[in-house]
């Protein structure tokens, strides 16, 4: 952001971040999937009483602490992979960032602004969970809080990295909604949604361990617990985000 | 309009563009003084909005070299979009934008502001401010896109039809503020399929067919040397001299027929003639007029009409 031309920079930029605030409130699908869908799943697993005992085939977990993370991730998936590519790539498909790039604001600031949005929602979204989750389920407060950051912030790099990756090469808003769509629920399998990673046969786990779900769910788990996050879920997530993140700045087109 | 002495604004020789196997632009050359409104006139597809898209630096030209404001826009983009408002021809916003949003958005990206509404008022959509942008009729939505392209005082104006679905009034209203802008010192180019809109506003005007200029003119040069200009056929009340008529710059000929004068010329042809025979208490009797247009130009130099997309449906 060091275009001298324009009045002042830091303005220009507050207006493009309003205007993108004002659109996410007014078309709450991302806020709603992503915020309310996760809390509302929070409020449902955590008041039936079978899911929060405590079980030795679950490592010594309740269903409802293993869905924790998920319900983490899903707040992280919906903005990254449904909501954020469909938006730059409307963006792209209806000339908005052909006519920004006439004026002294380069489009870039327009996807700078975009993500930011959505990482505000995300991180909102963390927030809410955990402290729901601590203070009315009875969850325990992570035990590992640096490590629980790192394993947040690895979900967040690694997944939007590939949302990214999906607004730079998909050209229209139908194919990435199919796209978004479809790995919403692939990965989401791979995180356990359906079968805890615990309850996992051992080929499956190998799979989900090098699945960015599987990897964030792990980190996320672990931290929750005490532990350290394993060093393969770190690679795993590093890795995701610098390839995804390298394709997404290659490929990306304003027009 | 006084070429001698004005300053060039744009230059663009041998521009070439080829999309594929289409030479969509094929060796166009022209200058834009600073000051005027210069026209780009032909039909859809003639390569109009490839040259503009070219000049603000949205497409690399293929051959040839473009200057603005003496700066080369693939090159000094970051010193030209302060000063160059753009109008594109296919633009949109978010819908759920309230229109003042957007407007307030754009200003804060420029130095100098036109007064946001001003530019409404003139464009006539003030008291749509407090809508989204999605309720607006696609005239509507036509003069917002104006409204940014000047909401920065640019010096140099890129307007690409800009009035395609406005009605009568509305295209008046916005000729207006163009003349308005441009008596201030705004440099405007203006890509245009409309003969009438061409030959109100422009100072000079291209007529570009194919991708390559086939005439630059201003409107009544280009309908004289094309077409003859206008005529005019009247009967005196009472016998006068050639010479009262030749005098005047609007007259090119006088010919009699029995009683009948024609008289051809240019510009204000009608206007001159009778005023001229009335200061001499002459009355002009019978008055017939014949006038050309940019059209009858446009069809005299390329054989075809602009619109060819009418012609083609009254043939099917």
């Amino acid at each position: 952001m060091k275009n001298t031309k324009i009045k002042t920079p830091r303005v220009a930029f507050g207006k493009l971040l309003l205007n993108e605030a004002r659109l996410a409130l007014r078309s709450p699908i991302g806020i709603g999937m992503g915020l309310a869908l996760p809390l509302l799943l929070l409020v449902v697993f955590g008041s039936i009483p079978v899911m929060r005992q405590v079980s030795s085939d679950l490592g010594g977990l309740s269903y409802f602490a293993l869905s924790f993370p998920i319900l983490i991730v899903v707040t992280v998936l919906t903005l990254s992979i449904v909501i954020l590519p469909r938006s730059l790539i409307k963006y792209r498909e209806t000339g908005i960032l052909r006519r920004l790039s006439v004026t002294p604001v380069p489009p870039s600031w327009l996807l700078a602004a975009q993500i930011a949005i959505n990482l505000a929602i995300v991180v909102v979204g963390i927030i809410i969970l955990t402290a729901a989750g601590v203070a009315v389920f009875g969850l325990e407060i992570p035990k590992n809080i640096p490590e629980f950051l790192l394993a947040d912030f690895l979900t967040i790099t690694s997944l939007f990295a590939v949302g990214l990756c999906i607004a730079a090469m998909v050209k229209n808003d139908a194919v990435a909604q199919g796209i978004g769509g479809f790995l919403f629920f692939a990965l989401m399998f791979f995180g356990g949604i359906w079968i805890p990673r615990p309850l996992m046969p051992p080929m499956l786990l190998d799979i989900s361990n090098g699945m960015p779900l599987g990897a964030s769910v792990d980190a996320i788990q672990r931290a929750m617990q005490g532990l350290l996050p394993s060093l393969q879920s770190i690679l795993v997530l590093t890795a995701y985000t610098l390839v995804f993140g390298y394709l997404a700045v290659r490929y990306f087109k304003w027009e | 309009m006084t070429q001698n002495t004005s300053t060039i604004a744009i230059t663009v020789s041998h521009l070439k563009k080829t999309y594929g196997n289409v030479q969509a632009v094929d060796d166009v050359s022209f200058a834009v003084n600073e000051g005027e409104i210069f026209g780009l006139l032909g039909p859809n597809g003639a390569g109009k909005t490839t040259t503009v898209e070219c000049i603000t630096g949205l497409r690399h030209p293929d051959g040839g070299t473009i200057s603005v404001l003496g700066l080369d826009p693939q090159v000094n983009g970051d010193a030209l979009h302060p000063v160059v408002g753009v109008q594109l021809q296919f633009s949109t916003f978010p819908d759920k934008l309230k229109v003042s949003e957007i407007l307030d958005m754009y200003q804060s990206f420029y130095q100098n502001l036109a007064n946001p509404e001003e530019l409404a008022n003139a464009l006539g959509f003030n008291e749509k401010l407090g809508s989204y942008y999605k309720t607006l009729s696609g005239g509507q939505k036509q003069r917002v896109s104006v409204a940014l392209a000047l909401i920065g005082q640019p010096k140099i104006a890129v307007l690409d039809e800009m009035t395609t679905s406005l009605d009568p009034q509305a295209r008046l209203d916005i000729w207006e503020l163009i003349e308005k802008i441009r008596d201030r010192g705004t440099t405007v180019i203006l890509v245009t399929h409309y003969m009438e809109e061409a030959e109100r506003l422009c100072d000079r005007v291209a007529l570009i067919d194919n991708g390559r200029i086939v005439a630059l003119d201003t409107p009544s040069g280009l309908i004289e040397k094309t077409t003859g200009g206008k005529q005019v056929r009247f009967t005196p009340s009472k016998p006068f001299a050639d010479q009262l008529l030749k005098v005047l710059p609007e007259v090119k000929t006088i010919e009699r027929q029995g009683d009948h004068v024609k008289v051809v010329g240019s510009g204000q042809l009608v206007n001159a003639v009778i005023l001229t025979l009335a200061k001499n208490s002459i009355e002009a009797l019978d008055v017939q007029t014949q006038g050309s247009t940019l059209e009858d130009a446009f069809v005299k130099l390329t054989g075809r009409r602009i619109h060819e997309d009418k012609e083609a449906q009254s043939i099917a």
